[in-house]
């Protein structure tokens, strides 16, 4: 083949490879949030606790156990499922149950969540029930926020810092 | 007529598919610059345009979460055209060197070149395939903005699906927190960790290959620069707005040859990503035992016949052969050792013994003998075949032709005055057969094998073109009458061409007159001996 042709090939096959990286490089596009659309993230990282009281261990019990392990208090290791309820507007957008990981239901459990809302001015209400003795939830947290299109409401939760925290 | 077949391939159409677009390259680019023969070498040199490119980014880069969005606009639009040139490169090369890899895996399996030896190659080019993707991967993220905090908080819900961390990776980007945590490990990832991983893991790579091919050729370079440099100023490489914790990236350009599972993270559980990023990887790992290649017997080396002059050594395409000092006594100083793990049995060693002679005499017990042989077909049975074959020739003009397992089959030209015979890889041919069919009755040898430029074997065509030409040793000897020999390889795809061109050699032999040739005599053949 003459080279001025096989060149104008090399150019086209390069017009090509480039094209497709071109084109593959930013496309096709993702919607990560429908236009109008607002988001909450529910982000949680707890640990339910026990599902049978701490007792303080008697003197005689104490002394029956190895020196290493003479905890004054007798814990179960198996913790309490955490049962979280998010609540916009007066209805519930998020309700479940997470059961405590691990061969011996004793590990904390990490939620995390994002929901997509209608943009606008919303109630929320979140719960958080983490004891198997509690008859209620015991964590409340509630608030009102205008969120504009593409705005994130982020509900954190910190047990020590009172519970949920609006972001 | 060797009868045995179990190692022929057969042909799928995904080899076929491959042997198409190989072919229209051969068209564009010639077999010279075809990409595809050079597709390991043509991903270095992206590296290489990625590391030149990313070192310029680097000098104005700000590696902080707070000022890398804003340093990168500053090369982008400050800088009249370098900065804009500089980061299309960069991002560029980086995609097509994925495209490159993709291209080198798909042929490396359409060829059937992932498993038996192969195997080791395959198997430590898919941590390369990690290395490579989690570098693209933390180069995006630098950028910090909406597709980094896409990236950021997609990687953070794979990594917290994992039982590895107690602490949530994912609470880290949230308002309020400046996402910085990572910025200093992504830096230090993207900037040195990943490439020095990746350089060290490439070397492993080609480890078990000789004369391993690092440059592309130049013509292929330059034209493959040029054209990363017209994208980079036709679709200029730019950020996504910067990331903003307070908002939830909208609409997403994300890059598909390095983010492609993010988009998929979203809407997927992370225990399904992680299932099928795994699966992919454990399954790709196994692939060379699904099913096991059947490899012939490997090399024996007959130090009898060996002078351990080495150039097995230095033709076994697979560093099989090793040469050490003599073990045996004799007056020679060298012998050659062959590994048989890394043997893949092609039998080029058994072309490149000048001690592969069909002229020479046969030992006490009446067989011809030479210093490195395959058991699965010896140079003593392929000679006798030679002979058989070229005793039942009839007709005018009277042609031998050689080919190999992996091309186009050469018995299909059998004729009453064409006989065929196989080899592993036509690399094992001794060019003295050549002379050797000649001499007894051939008029003409017909040599295919795989096409120019690409061989099974990896050099077996080439060596024996060189061989033939003269240019290596063992060569066919400068006497024998070229015209009457003609080389052409041809993939499975190829027959009609290799017909044609086998007629047009039918044609010329045909205008020729009559080859002088008389049967050997004892002196042609001792002459032959010390070529
Ligand atoms: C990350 C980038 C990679 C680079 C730069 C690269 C480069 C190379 C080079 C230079 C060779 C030697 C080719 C030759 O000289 O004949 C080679 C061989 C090979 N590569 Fe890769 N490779 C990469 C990734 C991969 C991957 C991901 C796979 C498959 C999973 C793979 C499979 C193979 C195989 C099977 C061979 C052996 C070919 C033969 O024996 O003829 N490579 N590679």
């Amino acid at each position: 083949m003459t080279s001025p042709l096989r060149y104008l090939l090399q150019a086209l096959n390069f017009a090509v490879f480039m094209a497709i990286i071109g084109y593959f490089s930013a496309n096709p596009a993702v919607r990560n949030l429908e236009e109008g659309l607002a988001q909450v993230t529910l982000a949680i990282g707890h640990a339910g606790q026990p599902v049978r009281p701490c007792r303080e261990r008697t003197a005689e019990e104490l002394a029956a156990l190895p020196p290493n392990m003479r905890q004054p208090m007798d814990c179960p290791r198996e913790r309490s499922p955490v049962i979280v309820r998010l609540i916009m507007d007066g209805k519930p957008i998020l309700d479940m149950t997470v059961n405590p990981p691990g061969a011996f239901k004793d590990q904390g459990i990490d939620i995390y969540r994002s929901i997509p809302i209608p943009a606008g001015k919303h109630h929320f209400v979140a719960k958080l029930k983490d004891s198997v003795r509690e008859k209620d939830f015991n964590y409340v947290g509630e608030k009102v926020v205008d969120l504009a299109p593409a705005d994130l409401l982020f509900i954190d939760f910190h047990a020590q810092m009172g519970g949920f925290l609006f972001k | 007529m060797r009868g045995i077949n179990d190692l022929k391939p057969t042909s799928n159409p995904i080899k076929r598919a491959y042997l198409y677009l190989e072919e229209w390259f051969n068209l564009s680019f010639g077999e010279k610059w075809n990409p595809l023969y050079h597709l390991g070498p043509l991903t270095f040199f992206f590296f290489w345009i990625a590391l030149v490119t990313g070192l310029y980014l680097f000098i104005f880069f700000d590696t902080t979460v707070s000022g890398a969005h804003a340093s990168l606009e500053v090369i982008i639009n400050e800088q009249f055209y370098i900065g804009r040139i500089m980061r299309g490169l960069h991002r560029y090369a980086s995609d097509a060197a994925v495209a490159t890899i993709f291209l080198h895996i798909f042929r490396e399996f359409s060829q059937d070149r992932y498993r038996g030896i192969r195997w080791y190659s395959w198997f430590t080019g898919i941590p390369n395939l990690w290395l490579v993707g989690l570098l693209g991967i933390t180069g995006y993220w630098m950028v910090w903005d909406e597709l980094a905090l896409f990236i950021a908080i997609g990687s953070s819900k794979l990594m917290d699906a994992l039982p590895i961390f107690s602490d949530s990776m994912a609470r880290n980007f949230m308002p309020g927190n400046l996402g910085g945590r990572f910025s200093t490990l992504l830096a230090f990832l993207h900037l040195l960790g990943l490439p020095m991983f990746l350089i060290f893991m490439l070397w492993f790579h080609v480890r078990r290959l000789s004369k391993v091919e690092i440059s592309a050729p130049k013509g292929l370079a330059i034209g493959a620069l040029l054209a990363l440099t017209v994208l980079s100023l036709v679709v200029p490489a730019l950020s996504h707005a910067p990331a903003n914790l307070s908002k939830v990236p909208t609409v997403l350009h994300p890059d598909w040859f390095y983010l492609n599972i993010y988009p998929l993270a979203k809407d997927w559980p992370a225990g399904q990503v992680w299932l099928l990023v795994g699966g992919i990887t454990v399954l790709m790992m196994f692939m060379p035992w699904l099913p096991k290649k059947k490899t012939g017997a490997v090399a024996v080396v007959d130090l009898n016949h060996c002078n351990g002059c080495g150039q097995c050594a230095d033709d076994c395409p697979f560093d099989a052969i090793t040469v050490q000092a003599r073990t045996d006594g004799a007056k020679w100083k060298n012998e050659v050792v062959v590994a048989p793990q890394l043997c893949a049995a092609c039998g080029i060693c058994t072309g490149s013994c000048p001690s592969s002679n069909p002229f020479r005499k046969t030992s006490d017990d009446g067989l011809l003998k030479t210093g490195i042989d395959m058991p699965g077909l010896p140079l003593d049975q392929f000679k006798r075949q030679t002979d058989e074959a070229l005793a039942k020739l009839e007709g005018d003009i009277k042609i031998m032709a050689f080919g190999c397992d992996n091309s186009y089959d050469v018995e299909t030209l059998s004729a009453p005055n064409v006989a065929a015979i196989r080899f592993f890889c036509i690399g094992m041919m001794p060019a003295s057969l050549v002379e050797y069919a000649l001499k007894n009755g051939a008029d003409g040898v017909f040599i295919s094998g795989c096409r120019h430029g690409d061989c099974y074997y990896r050099f077996g065509n080439h060596w024996m073109d060189m061989r033939i030409h003269g240019e290596r040793k063992p060569a066919l000897r400068a006497r024998v009458d070229r015209s009457r020999i003609r080389i052409f390889g041809a993939a499975d795809t190829d027959g009609k061409k290799l017909k044609k061109e086998f007629q047009a050699f039918c044609d010329s032999l045909a205008s020729q007159p009559p080859p002088t040739g008389a049967p050997h005599t004892t002196a042609q053949a001792e002459e032959a001996r010390h070529d």
